[in-house]
């Protein structure tokens, strides 16, 4: 920020270091030189002082030859004229008997960032690589990688390559680690610094000289290495073995980064680098300061993913303390609920208890819905506190205990009852919650005996309501409740739908109220079956429940800022390319194919069928369903089971929207599948069946049977076209 | 690698800047500070993006210590390392304030210089950088409230000559002049910060003891130190304790430099310490508190009159009579709504207010004797009371400090410097226990 009269003070700073009486002096003469330097962080211009520092340079005194190189380093760019003054006395320097002022010299010559000067800083950097002083080197080192920055494309020098190459084994450890650093940058478009079995084995056995800086350094260029045998692979992990319980976190993080990396192929080491790194990985969690807390806890969220129970034991140390920031707050809760086991939930509940009165309304709220995910398991215990604070009568809480239950009713339908009684309770919800109580009441309104007055509130109040989404809500509950308690609503019904079609401006919700109005035209059976769906779906769960991840799912990311920086969206990738990755390479191969499958099917049907997936079977249901049915339909298909991997062809027949349940392994006689799709209100289950001696004719050929519920010839012979078609394409490409 | 490095006051004053790589703009400094004083208190602020550019940053003596870097590196190493900038300009320039900082900063240009070259972290051993640090430091008189455990009891000189003044240790490492200059003096501190949680019937429900010993060196030369410990100390869960004096630590880490040949039997760490503060030892006890834990709290919530709360609070310090707990201040989470409140105190050092803003009454006493029972009567008026926001009283949580005292037992038994040294320097021992998270329910 330029301060007022920032003219004047650079005149007055130029008058005096020009001033002979002041260069005399060199207390004084310092003194400005560091004003100048302070004008600079200030964000002054003070670059029309180039020609008074250069000359400041030309002294013997190294704090003041720093600060006049500090000057120069921010300047140079916007005076390449000025600086070449400047570098021929730097050159001089590059000669000097003292090493710290050739290492100096040196290193703020290659910081001009200039263009033109690499012809100047080639030979003192060739020189400087084979100086007698460790600390020249090191500069000269990572000069080379600042020469190749300034030119990013001209040609790579082979001659420097090789020289940094052999400088590998200098006795100085950070000469060995610039070098590595340096060839990274200058061989990057050649994919960075080759790692071969030499270098790697020179670099392990380096490992104990280094400090902790390089050793993290080193040990993530050795994530490049793939030792040759197991036995090789072994050797490399027993040398990095004391690593894991390094004092400092960022070695013992990254050694374990790079164990989890080698032994991808052997699970029980990774364990044991995962056990054995628990101890210093728990201690960033409680370190003093709270950025490194952070990390470590971000990072034991991946590890969980995969080992949860290697916490499990240590869930007080996720206890919060109370002068904590908020974000860590967060992530601890989230970490204590996925550690609870049967002996720790009673003192878990009770911690998080005792967070839900929390100043901060954001913590509370999160307190609030960690114990709705225990509840999902540990219901009754939950329900307690949840019902407890609501006593409390205070709006945050209140409303986010509603939702929780909501959420919790969906998850757990033996918690109805109990919720049920407790929302009677609370007939005035506040505002962010309206939603969750109106769903409520909507779903188990028979369950609720102050349901219909509660929703006459509302109905009372629709004029003043501005939310849309509750509008939308309430439109709903009234015809659920409508449905089950017909004597008490109807009137109420009657009334909001008169409202929202005559009265209501917004078109959502006007479009919402006819078509219920034109649902319940059709009669009352006809909108029960429409209108009320599954009260609870436990197989949800298992979108929402985590599963064990395998380790390389998350490896990669390891102590990479990914954990850190938005948690949640790594969180949301992850699961998504998880989903998608078998099938994404196929998908790109099968996509103009079966494209066209869906759109030519019709010369074989009189009319289109669409297929959908809809909400997932059950092995259970799907079972009962098969034996409970009888066969409507027996095809041959015309064409062999295609020689593709079968995950191929689930992935295809996912694509025309038929699910695969189960199915043999590929090379086993005879080969069968089950699959299952939707159409047009009807459910279509298949067997698919390969070499059965029984069927005729068919050894070579796949039949298919099918059953139905309800029973549509129509869409059976529009499944089984699909069904052929999708085949005919998958064995056309494999063949 | 690390792109830029800056140091901003909480202000957002530019204090140190310095751009290693030249490839992010110097824009970027407004841009961090921008959104950290944007962000709410549930975001996260230690990693940030902007563009392509990641802020990382740690806040250590009210100052953001900021790491700005393209690719992506390891945050355990970014945020290790801005501490121990932080640590090394708090080495050499006394101590960590807006005003040391502003004052030395050519020195810590000079630091970053030797430490950092074109983004990769060169050394940050003060071994090596003193040989290429030039600059004095300037150092500012700070002010510590930690002077206050050396004033002995009722204004008496106790002991004042075996203690050393606490500003002692926060001075330049490097003055070889000045008037403090060429005392070679070594600090060995035991210092551990403790976290409790004690149930709504005083039972102990969680305790954890994360401790270190923290060397402070202002000799020139490094020589080797032995430093030893209780001889009785056990390390690890398993091994049986024989008699009640036996001191325990459930794991301990040590400073790569410490040489343990003579742990095992003696518990002898020897080290030569270089200059300038190092933990050589890191060490945690959970759950098994060889005492018990400093305070009990006796509450009684009730409800007085239609829209009044009284609370009525009993405190015992547990320590030993010669124990103090210092700065000691207790939270009491009041019921939302509440507006006024009247207190009876037992002394009039004592003081109490209500922070309607955080809910919440705070109760402070400068000096707590070990073994005393200070009681406190609050009456709080929280206008339409429920019955139900009595709940809302507690989880008491108190911070304190305690001076000269470990709560793990950990003492040091001895420290003797190489014989050449002796003589010469002076060496000090001091205990103090933090609290880092102490919660009482009721």
């Amino acid at each position: 920020m330029p301060y007022f009269g920032s003219e004047e003070t650079v005149k007055e700073l130029k008058r005096a270091l020009s001033n002979p009486n002041v260069q005399a002096d060199r207390l004084r003469y310092k003194n400005y030189i560091s004003k100048v330097i302070r004008s600079v962080i200030q964000g002054l211009d003070v670059s029309t002082l180039f020609m008074d520092m250069v000359k400041a340079s030309a002294t013997v005194d190294i704090v003041q030859k720093k600060l006049v190189y500090l000057y120069m380093c921010t300047y140079a760019s916007d005076k390449p004229d000025l600086a070449l003054l400047a570098i021929n006395t730097l050159r001089k320097y590059c000669a000097d008997p003292n090493p710290m002022v050739r290492g100096l010299a040196l290193s703020n010559m290659c910081n001009f960032r200039m263009p033109g000067m690499t012809e100047y800083i080639e030979q003192p950097i060739v020189a400087g690589l084979r100086d007698k002083a460790s600390y020249v080197r090191r500069v000269a080192v990572l000069g080379c990688a600042k020469m190749h920055s300034l030119q990013p494309n001209t040609e790579i020098d082979g001659i420097i390559v090789n020289e940094l190459y052999a400088l590998l084994r200098d006795p100085d450890p950070v000469v060995v680690v610039n070098c590595l650093r340096a060839l990274e940058e200058i061989l990057k478009d050649e994919g960075g610094v080759v790692i071969n079995k030499p270098i790697a084995h020179h670099l392990l056995n380096r490992m104990k000289d280094l400090d902790s800086w390089a050793q993290s350094e080193v040990l993530t260029f050795l994530l490049r290495y793939r030792p040759r045998s197991d036995d090789e692979l072994f050797d490399v992990l027993s040398l990095l073995d004391s690593f894991l319980q390094s004092t400092h976190a960022h070695v013992a993080v990254a050694t374990l980064r790079l164990f989890l990396h080698l032994a991808s192929a052997h699970p029980a080491v990774q364990a044991d680098a995962l056990l054995c790194t628990s101890a210093p990985l728990l201690a960033t969690c409680g370190a003093a300061s709270r950025e490194l807390r952070f990390a470590g806890l971000c990072h034991v969220q991946k590890v969980m993913r995969s080992q949860p129970g290697l916490f499990s034991t240590h869930y007080k140390r996720f206890f919060c303390g109370y002068s904590e920031p908020t974000y860590i707050k967060f992530h601890k809760m989230e970490i204590l609920v996925e550690l609870v086991n049967d002996e720790n939930v009673a003192l878990v509940l009770e911690e998080l208890s005792s967070y839900c009165t929390d100043v901060s309304p954001e913590l509370a709220q999160a307190a609030i819905a960690a114990i709705g995910r225990i509840a999902r398991t540990y219901s009754e215990k939950c329900l307690d506190i949840l019902t407890g604070l609501l006593a409390l009568k205070q709006d945050h809480i209140t409303s986010a205990v509603i939702q929780t239950f909501r959420d919790l009713v969906w998850f757990c339908p033996q918690s109805t009852a109990a919720v049920c009684q407790t929302v009677e309770v609370c007939v005035d919800s506040p505002q962010d919650s309206e939603q969750a109580l109106l769903w409520l009441l909507g779903e188990h309104g028979e369950k609720i005996s102050s349901a219909p007055y509660v929703m006459e509130g509302y109905v009372d109040g629709l004029k003043t309501e501005l939310s849309l989404a509750v509008k939308m809500e309430l439109l709903t509950t009234a015809v659920k409740m409508f449905l089950c308690r017909p004597a008490e609503t109807q009137d109420m019904l009657g009334r909001l739908l008169h409202y929202c079609i005559e009265e209501e401006s917004d078109v959502c919700v006007r479009d919402r109220a006819l078509l219920y109005y034109r649902l319940l035209q059709r009669g009352v059976e006809e909108t029960r079956k429409v209108v009320t769906g599954p009260k609870s779906d436990p197989s949800m769960s298992v979108l929402t429940e985590r599963q064990e991840e395998p380790i390389s799912q998350w490896a990669s990311t390891f102590n990479t800022l990914g954990p850190l920086s938005g948690h949640d969206l790594c969180l949301q990738t992850a699961v998504i390319s998880a989903a998608d990755q078998p099938s994404n390479s196929t998908e790109k191969e099968l996509l103009p194919g079966s494209k066209d499958v869906t759109l030519s099917s019709p010369n074989d049907t009189e009319e289109e069928i669409s297929l959908s997936l809809g909400p997932p079977l059950s092995h259970e249901t799907f079972e009962k369903m098969w034996l409970d049915l009888e066969i409507l339909h027996r095809q041959t298909l015309g064409s062999p089971l295609p020689r593709t991997a079968l995950d191929m062809l689930q992935a295809a027949l996912q694509l025309v929207k038929i699910q695969t349940l189960a199915f043999t392994p590929g090379d086993t006689v005879p080969w069968k599948a089950y699959i299952y799709t939707r159409s047009t209100g009807t459910l279509i289950l298949a067997e698919l069946l390969q070499g059965d001696p029984q069927a005729p004719g068919s050894d070579e050929s796949l039949v298919v049977s099918v059953k139905q519920q309800p029973v549509n010839q129509h869409a059976i012979r529009g499944f089984a076209s699909i069904l052929k078609s999708v085949l005919q394409t998958l064995n056309d490409d494999s063949s | 690698m690390i792109s830029q490095i800056f140091i901003l006051s909480s202000k957002g004053d530019h204090l140190i800047y310095k751009d290693f790589r030249g490839e992010a703009s110097k824009d970027s400094i407004n841009v961090f500070y921008e959104r950290v004083t944007a962000l709410s208190g549930d975001q996260t602020p230690v990693v940030m993006a902007h563009k392509d550019l990641h802020f990382i940053h740690v806040k250590q003596g009210g100052l953001y210590w900021v790491a700005s870097t393209k690719t992506n590196p390891s945050p355990f190493t970014i945020i290790e390392f801005l501490n121990r900038l932080a640590a090394l300009t708090k080495d050499y320039c006394g101590s960590l304030s807006e005003k040391s900082v502003r004052m030395n900063f050519a020195l810590i240009y000079e630091l970053l210089d030797e430490m950092v070259d074109f983004g990769y972290i060169q050394t940050t051993s003060t071994d090596i950088l003193k040989n290429f640090i030039q600059t004095e430091a300037v150092s500012s008189k700070p002010f510590s409230l930690f002077d206050l455990s050396n004033v002995g009891l009722f204004g008496a000189e106790t002991q004042q000559s075996k203690v050393a003044p606490s500003v002692a240790a926060s001075r330049p490492i490097m003055s070889s002049r000045g008037e403090q200059g060429g005392k070679n003096e070594i600090f060995v501190d035991v210092i551990e910060r403790l976290s409790v949680v004690i149930g709504s019937k005083g039972v102990l429900m969680k305790s954890d003891i994360q401790g270190e010993i923290r060397i402070k060196c202002f000799l020139p030369t490094s020589s080797e130190m032995r430093i030893g410990l209780n001889e009785e100390l056990s390390i690890g869960k398993s091994q049986l304790k024989g008699y009640s004096s036996a001191v325990r630590v459930d794991e301990c880490r040590f400073h790569q430099a410490v040489k343990l040949d003579e742990f095992d039997t003696f518990r002898i760490l020897k080290v030569c310490p270089s200059q300038g503060e190092q933990t050589v030892m890191q060490y945690q006890l959970c759950d098994e508190l060889p005492c018990a834990p400093p305070f009990q709290l006796f509450p009684s919530v009730q409800k007085d009159y239609v829209n009044r709360v009284l609370i009525f609070l009993k405190l015992r310090c547990d320590l030993p009579p010669k124990s103090t707990a210092l700065n000691v201040s207790i939270t009491v989470p009041v019921p939302k709504g509440s507006v006024s409140m009247s207190q009876e105190l037992s002394s009039p050092d004592q003081t109490a207010e209500l922070q309607p803003k955080n809910k919440a009454l705070l109760w402070e006493i400068p000096r707590f004797p070990g073994g005393a029972q200070l009681s406190a009567l609050f009456k709080v008026d929280v206008p339409g009371l429920s019955s139900a926001s009595l709940l809302e009283v507690g989880p008491v949580s108190m911070s304190f400090e305690l001076a000269k005292q470990t709560c793990s037992g950990l003492q040091i038994r001895f420290l003797r410097l190489a014989p050449s040294q002796t003589g010469l320097s002076q060496r000090w021992v001091r205990y103090v226990t933090h609290s880092d998270s102490y919660t009482i329910r009721i």
